[in-house]
Protein backbone atom coordinates (compact mmCIF):
# COMPACT_ATOMS: atom_id res chain seq x y z
CA UNK A 1 0.00 0.00 0.00
CA UNK A 2 3.05 1.91 0.59
CA UNK A 3 3.03 2.30 -3.37
CA UNK A 4 0.12 3.90 -3.26
CA UNK A 5 0.68 7.25 -5.03
CA UNK A 6 -2.75 8.86 -5.72
CA UNK A 7 -1.22 11.47 -7.36
CA UNK A 8 -3.73 13.18 -9.59
CA UNK A 9 -1.84 12.47 -12.87
CA UNK A 10 -3.63 10.94 -15.39
CA UNK A 11 -2.77 10.76 -19.14
CA UNK A 12 -4.03 14.35 -20.59
CA UNK A 13 -6.01 12.44 -23.36
CA UNK A 14 -8.35 10.45 -20.73
CA UNK A 15 -8.66 13.24 -18.35
CA UNK A 16 -10.20 15.08 -21.38
CA UNK A 17 -12.19 12.77 -22.30
CA UNK A 18 -13.73 12.09 -18.57
CA UNK A 19 -14.37 15.73 -18.21
CA UNK A 20 -16.51 15.56 -21.46
CA UNK A 21 -18.07 12.72 -20.11
CA UNK A 22 -18.73 14.72 -17.23
CA UNK A 23 -20.67 17.41 -18.93
CA UNK A 24 -22.52 14.93 -20.62
CA UNK A 25 -23.51 13.64 -17.40
CA UNK A 26 -24.91 16.97 -15.92
CA UNK A 27 -26.31 18.00 -19.27
CA UNK A 28 -28.34 14.41 -17.95
CA UNK A 29 -28.94 15.50 -14.80
CA UNK A 30 -30.45 19.01 -15.73
CA UNK A 31 -33.13 16.98 -17.69
CA UNK A 32 -34.02 15.22 -15.48
CA UNK A 33 -34.48 17.98 -12.87
CA UNK A 34 -36.55 19.33 -15.60
CA UNK A 35 -38.67 16.30 -16.09
CA UNK A 36 -39.39 16.22 -12.40
CA UNK A 37 -41.04 19.73 -12.04
CA UNK A 38 -42.77 19.02 -14.70
CA UNK A 39 -44.32 15.96 -13.47
CA UNK A 40 -44.93 17.79 -10.06
CA UNK A 41 -46.48 20.99 -11.74
CA UNK A 42 -48.79 19.13 -14.07
CA UNK A 43 -49.97 17.42 -10.24
CA UNK A 44 -50.10 20.17 -8.58
CA UNK A 45 -51.66 22.77 -10.61
CA UNK A 46 -54.88 19.62 -11.63
CA UNK A 47 -54.40 21.32 -15.61
CA UNK A 48 -54.38 17.79 -17.50
CA UNK A 49 -57.45 15.82 -17.02
CA UNK A 50 -57.25 12.63 -15.36
CA UNK A 51 -57.49 10.13 -18.34
CA UNK A 52 -54.19 11.69 -19.39
CA UNK A 53 -51.85 12.41 -16.37
CA UNK A 54 -51.35 8.90 -15.68
CA UNK A 55 -49.84 7.78 -18.97
CA UNK A 56 -47.97 11.21 -18.93
CA UNK A 57 -46.40 10.83 -15.86
CA UNK A 58 -45.46 7.28 -16.46
CA UNK A 59 -43.84 8.50 -19.60
CA UNK A 60 -41.57 11.29 -17.95
CA UNK A 61 -40.52 8.26 -14.94
CA UNK A 62 -39.78 6.29 -17.78
CA UNK A 63 -37.65 9.00 -19.52
CA UNK A 64 -36.16 9.85 -16.01
CA UNK A 65 -35.19 5.94 -15.85
CA UNK A 66 -33.67 5.75 -19.32
CA UNK A 67 -31.15 8.70 -18.14
CA UNK A 68 -30.36 7.31 -15.06
CA UNK A 69 -29.27 3.96 -16.59
CA UNK A 70 -27.96 4.62 -19.39
CA UNK A 71 -25.73 7.95 -18.60
CA UNK A 72 -25.02 7.52 -14.95
CA UNK A 73 -25.14 3.75 -14.60
CA UNK A 74 -23.06 3.99 -18.18
CA UNK A 75 -24.92 1.18 -19.87
CA UNK A 76 -24.22 2.99 -22.86
CA UNK A 77 -21.03 2.76 -22.88
CA UNK A 78 -19.19 -0.29 -24.51
CA UNK A 79 -18.68 -3.84 -22.55
CA UNK A 80 -22.60 -3.41 -21.41
CA UNK A 81 -24.42 -5.87 -23.04
CA UNK A 82 -24.28 -8.35 -20.42
CA UNK A 83 -25.62 -5.73 -18.05
CA UNK A 84 -28.19 -4.33 -20.57
CA UNK A 85 -29.48 -8.01 -20.81
CA UNK A 86 -29.75 -8.89 -17.12
CA UNK A 87 -31.24 -5.14 -16.12
CA UNK A 88 -33.81 -5.80 -19.26
CA UNK A 89 -34.49 -9.71 -18.67
CA UNK A 90 -35.35 -8.41 -14.95
CA UNK A 91 -37.83 -5.61 -16.87
CA UNK A 92 -39.52 -8.61 -18.24
CA UNK A 93 -40.10 -10.55 -15.32
CA UNK A 94 -41.15 -7.26 -13.21
CA UNK A 95 -43.88 -6.61 -16.27
CA UNK A 96 -44.97 -10.25 -15.99
CA UNK A 97 -45.53 -9.69 -12.22
CA UNK A 98 -47.39 -6.43 -12.43
CA UNK A 99 -49.66 -8.01 -15.53
CA UNK A 100 -50.02 -10.74 -12.98
CA UNK A 101 -50.68 -9.25 -10.26
CA UNK A 102 -52.78 -6.90 -12.14
CA UNK A 103 -55.06 -9.73 -13.78
CA UNK A 104 -56.02 -11.14 -10.54
CA UNK A 105 -57.06 -7.91 -8.85
CA UNK A 106 -58.99 -5.88 -12.02
CA UNK A 107 -60.06 -8.59 -14.45
CA UNK B 1 -3.67 -8.16 -2.81
CA UNK B 2 -3.34 -4.32 -2.78
CA UNK B 3 0.46 -4.31 -3.31
CA UNK B 4 0.42 -5.72 -6.68
CA UNK B 5 -2.25 -3.18 -7.75
CA UNK B 6 -1.01 0.12 -6.64
CA UNK B 7 -2.17 3.23 -9.10
CA UNK B 8 0.26 5.83 -10.30
CA UNK B 9 -0.17 7.81 -13.34
CA UNK B 10 1.69 4.96 -15.71
CA UNK B 11 0.18 2.00 -14.05
CA UNK B 12 -3.38 3.67 -13.96
CA UNK B 13 -5.86 1.79 -16.07
CA UNK B 14 -8.89 4.06 -17.82
CA UNK B 15 -11.23 1.89 -16.09
CA UNK B 16 -9.85 0.93 -12.86
CA UNK B 17 -12.86 -0.93 -11.55
CA UNK B 18 -12.86 -3.37 -14.33
CA UNK B 19 -9.13 -3.76 -14.65
CA UNK B 20 -8.61 -7.13 -12.47
CA UNK B 21 -11.15 -10.38 -13.21
CA UNK B 22 -12.38 -10.30 -9.73
CA UNK B 23 -13.47 -6.29 -10.25
CA UNK B 24 -15.27 -7.68 -14.06
CA UNK B 25 -16.98 -10.45 -11.83
CA UNK B 26 -18.76 -8.39 -9.42
CA UNK B 27 -19.52 -5.60 -11.97
CA UNK B 28 -21.63 -8.20 -13.75
CA UNK B 29 -22.83 -9.90 -10.40
CA UNK B 30 -23.79 -6.88 -9.59
CA UNK B 31 -25.74 -6.15 -12.48
CA UNK B 32 -27.64 -9.54 -11.95
CA UNK B 33 -28.69 -8.54 -8.90
CA UNK B 34 -29.87 -4.99 -9.97
CA UNK B 35 -32.00 -7.39 -12.49
CA UNK B 36 -33.05 -9.44 -9.02
CA UNK B 37 -34.43 -6.40 -7.21
CA UNK B 38 -36.42 -5.08 -10.12
CA UNK B 39 -37.95 -8.16 -9.86
CA UNK B 40 -38.63 -7.90 -6.05
CA UNK B 41 -39.62 -4.19 -6.32
CA UNK B 42 -42.39 -5.11 -9.32
CA UNK B 43 -43.92 -7.19 -6.95
CA UNK B 44 -44.22 -4.61 -3.92
CA UNK B 45 -45.66 -2.12 -6.64
CA UNK B 46 -48.21 -4.29 -7.57
CA UNK B 47 -49.46 -4.98 -4.70
CA UNK B 48 -49.61 -1.69 -3.72
CA UNK B 49 -51.24 -0.90 -6.53
CA UNK B 50 -53.87 -3.73 -5.89
CA UNK B 51 -54.17 -2.52 -2.23
CA UNK B 52 -54.33 1.09 -2.36
CA UNK B 53 -58.00 1.77 -2.74
CA UNK B 54 -58.33 -1.02 0.10
CA UNK B 55 -58.21 1.75 2.88
CA UNK B 56 -60.68 -0.03 5.35
CA UNK B 57 -62.10 3.63 6.42
CA UNK B 58 -59.11 5.29 6.68
CA UNK B 59 -57.29 8.16 4.97
CA UNK B 60 -56.56 7.68 1.30
CA UNK B 61 -53.94 8.70 -0.42
CA UNK B 62 -55.08 12.41 -1.40
CA UNK B 63 -56.09 12.85 2.14
CA UNK B 64 -52.28 12.04 3.31
CA UNK B 65 -49.77 12.71 0.90
CA UNK B 66 -48.60 16.59 0.43
CA UNK B 67 -46.15 17.11 -2.44
CA UNK B 68 -44.13 19.80 -1.10
CA UNK B 69 -41.99 17.24 1.16
CA UNK B 70 -42.24 14.60 -1.61
CA UNK B 71 -40.39 17.10 -4.30
CA UNK B 72 -37.56 17.84 -1.61
CA UNK B 73 -37.05 14.21 -0.95
CA UNK B 74 -36.98 13.83 -5.06
CA UNK B 75 -34.75 16.63 -5.16
CA UNK B 76 -32.19 15.54 -2.59
CA UNK B 77 -32.08 11.78 -3.58
CA UNK B 78 -31.96 13.07 -7.34
CA UNK B 79 -28.79 14.82 -6.34
CA UNK B 80 -27.20 12.64 -4.23
CA UNK B 81 -27.03 10.27 -7.46
CA UNK B 82 -24.78 13.35 -9.41
CA UNK B 83 -22.45 13.81 -6.59
CA UNK B 84 -21.78 9.72 -6.54
CA UNK B 85 -21.34 10.22 -10.49
CA UNK B 86 -18.72 13.16 -9.40
CA UNK B 87 -17.06 10.91 -6.95
CA UNK B 88 -16.89 8.19 -10.08
CA UNK B 89 -15.53 10.88 -12.03
CA UNK B 90 -12.69 11.50 -9.82
CA UNK B 91 -11.93 7.47 -9.50
CA UNK B 92 -11.33 7.40 -13.04
CA UNK B 93 -8.64 10.67 -12.66
CA UNK B 94 -6.96 8.49 -9.67
CA UNK B 95 -8.02 11.55 -7.39
CA UNK B 96 -8.92 9.62 -3.99
CA UNK B 97 -9.54 12.90 -1.72
CA UNK B 98 -12.10 14.49 -4.08
CA UNK B 99 -13.74 10.58 -4.53
CA UNK B 100 -14.00 10.60 -0.94
CA UNK B 101 -15.44 14.51 -0.75
CA UNK B 102 -18.00 13.47 -2.99
CA UNK B 103 -18.89 10.23 -1.74
CA UNK B 104 -19.26 12.27 1.93
CA UNK B 105 -21.51 14.64 0.36
CA UNK B 106 -23.84 11.59 -1.26
CA UNK B 107 -24.03 10.44 2.29
CA UNK B 108 -25.16 14.16 3.71
CA UNK B 109 -28.05 13.50 1.02
CA UNK B 110 -28.99 10.16 1.78
CA UNK B 111 -29.02 11.06 5.62
CA UNK B 112 -31.15 14.07 4.60
CA UNK B 113 -33.37 11.99 2.52
CA UNK B 114 -33.74 9.49 5.34
CA UNK B 115 -34.54 12.27 7.80
CA UNK B 116 -37.38 13.69 5.38
CA UNK B 117 -39.11 10.25 5.29
CA UNK B 118 -39.15 9.11 9.08
CA UNK B 119 -40.33 12.36 9.43
CA UNK B 120 -43.39 11.61 6.81
CA UNK B 121 -43.95 8.52 8.96
CA UNK B 122 -44.15 9.87 12.15
CA UNK B 123 -46.25 12.65 10.77
CA UNK B 124 -48.43 9.78 9.21
CA UNK B 125 -48.57 7.93 12.34
CA UNK B 126 -49.22 10.72 14.78
CA UNK B 127 -51.69 13.00 13.12
CA UNK B 128 -54.16 10.74 10.65
CA UNK B 129 -53.45 7.33 12.79
CA UNK B 130 -52.33 5.68 9.50
CA UNK B 131 -49.97 2.82 10.15
CA UNK B 132 -48.67 -0.76 9.07
CA UNK B 133 -51.83 -2.40 10.77
CA UNK B 134 -54.59 0.45 9.60
CA UNK B 135 -55.59 -0.90 6.54
CA UNK B 136 -54.51 -3.29 3.66
CA UNK B 137 -53.50 0.24 1.66
CA UNK B 138 -51.20 0.85 5.31
CA UNK B 139 -49.47 -2.20 4.89
CA UNK B 140 -49.07 -2.26 0.85
CA UNK B 141 -47.87 1.26 1.53
CA UNK B 142 -45.32 1.09 4.62
CA UNK B 143 -43.82 -2.50 2.38
CA UNK B 144 -42.83 -0.37 -0.54
CA UNK B 145 -41.89 3.25 0.42
CA UNK B 146 -40.37 1.53 3.74
CA UNK B 147 -38.47 -1.14 1.89
CA UNK B 148 -36.67 1.53 -0.17
CA UNK B 149 -35.93 3.07 2.96
CA UNK B 150 -34.32 0.09 4.27
CA UNK B 151 -32.73 -0.09 0.79
CA UNK B 152 -31.20 3.52 1.39
CA UNK B 153 -30.36 3.01 5.07
CA UNK B 154 -28.05 0.03 3.86
CA UNK B 155 -26.36 2.09 1.20
CA UNK B 156 -25.32 4.37 4.12
CA UNK B 157 -23.94 2.17 6.54
CA UNK B 158 -22.74 0.01 2.94
CA UNK B 159 -20.98 3.95 1.78
CA UNK B 160 -19.61 4.62 5.06
CA UNK B 161 -17.81 1.25 5.72
CA UNK B 162 -16.23 1.97 2.49
CA UNK B 163 -14.57 5.47 3.07
CA UNK B 164 -13.90 4.72 6.49
CA UNK B 165 -12.03 1.00 5.67
CA UNK B 166 -10.47 2.50 3.00
CA UNK B 167 -9.92 6.36 4.08
CA UNK B 168 -5.90 5.41 4.77
CA UNK B 169 -5.55 2.84 1.53
CA UNK B 170 -6.03 5.18 -0.91
CA UNK B 171 -7.56 3.72 -4.19
CA UNK B 172 -6.50 0.68 -5.67
CA UNK B 173 -7.54 -1.96 -8.01
CA UNK B 174 -8.73 -3.90 -4.95
CA UNK B 175 -10.85 -1.56 -3.59
CA UNK B 176 -11.94 0.69 -7.11
CA UNK B 177 -14.68 -1.89 -7.68
CA UNK B 178 -16.22 -1.71 -4.45
CA UNK B 179 -16.87 1.84 -4.75
CA UNK B 180 -17.86 1.59 -8.22
CA UNK B 181 -20.26 -1.19 -7.77
CA UNK B 182 -21.90 0.76 -4.27
CA UNK B 183 -22.20 3.56 -7.09
CA UNK B 184 -24.31 1.21 -9.35
CA UNK B 185 -26.77 0.56 -5.76
CA UNK B 186 -27.33 4.30 -5.30
CA UNK B 187 -28.10 4.89 -9.08
CA UNK B 188 -30.51 1.75 -8.50
CA UNK B 189 -32.06 3.23 -5.44
CA UNK B 190 -32.97 6.66 -7.47
CA UNK B 191 -34.57 4.71 -9.84
CA UNK B 192 -36.47 3.29 -7.93
CA UNK B 193 -37.68 6.19 -6.31
CA UNK B 194 -38.12 7.47 -9.64
CA UNK B 195 -41.35 5.11 -9.59
CA UNK B 196 -42.16 5.68 -5.68
CA UNK B 197 -42.79 9.06 -6.23
CA UNK B 198 -44.67 8.78 -10.24
CA UNK B 199 -47.10 5.90 -9.17
CA UNK B 200 -47.57 6.37 -5.37
CA UNK B 201 -47.01 10.20 -4.55
CA UNK B 202 -48.16 11.74 -7.52
CA UNK B 203 -50.62 9.34 -8.86
CA UNK B 204 -52.20 9.43 -5.18
CA UNK B 205 -53.05 12.88 -5.78
CA UNK B 206 -54.29 12.42 -9.31
CA UNK B 207 -56.92 9.65 -8.40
Amino acid sequence: MAENTNSNEVNPYQKRKNKLEMQKQLITFALMILFTIIAFVIVATGMMQKMFVIPVLLILAIIQVAFQFYYFMHMKDKGHDMPALMIYGGIWAALLTLAGLGVITWW
Amino acid sequence: MSHDHSLNPETMPHEPEKATLEGKNKFLGFWFFLGGETVLFACLFGTYLALKESTAGGPTTNDLFGLELVFIMTILLLTSSLTSVYAMYHMKNNNFKKMQLWLGITAVLGFAFLGCELYEFNHYIHEYGFTFRSSAFGSAFYTLVGFHGGHVTFGLLWLLALMIRNAKRGLNLYNAPKYYVFSLYWHFIDVVWVFIFTVVYLMGKVG
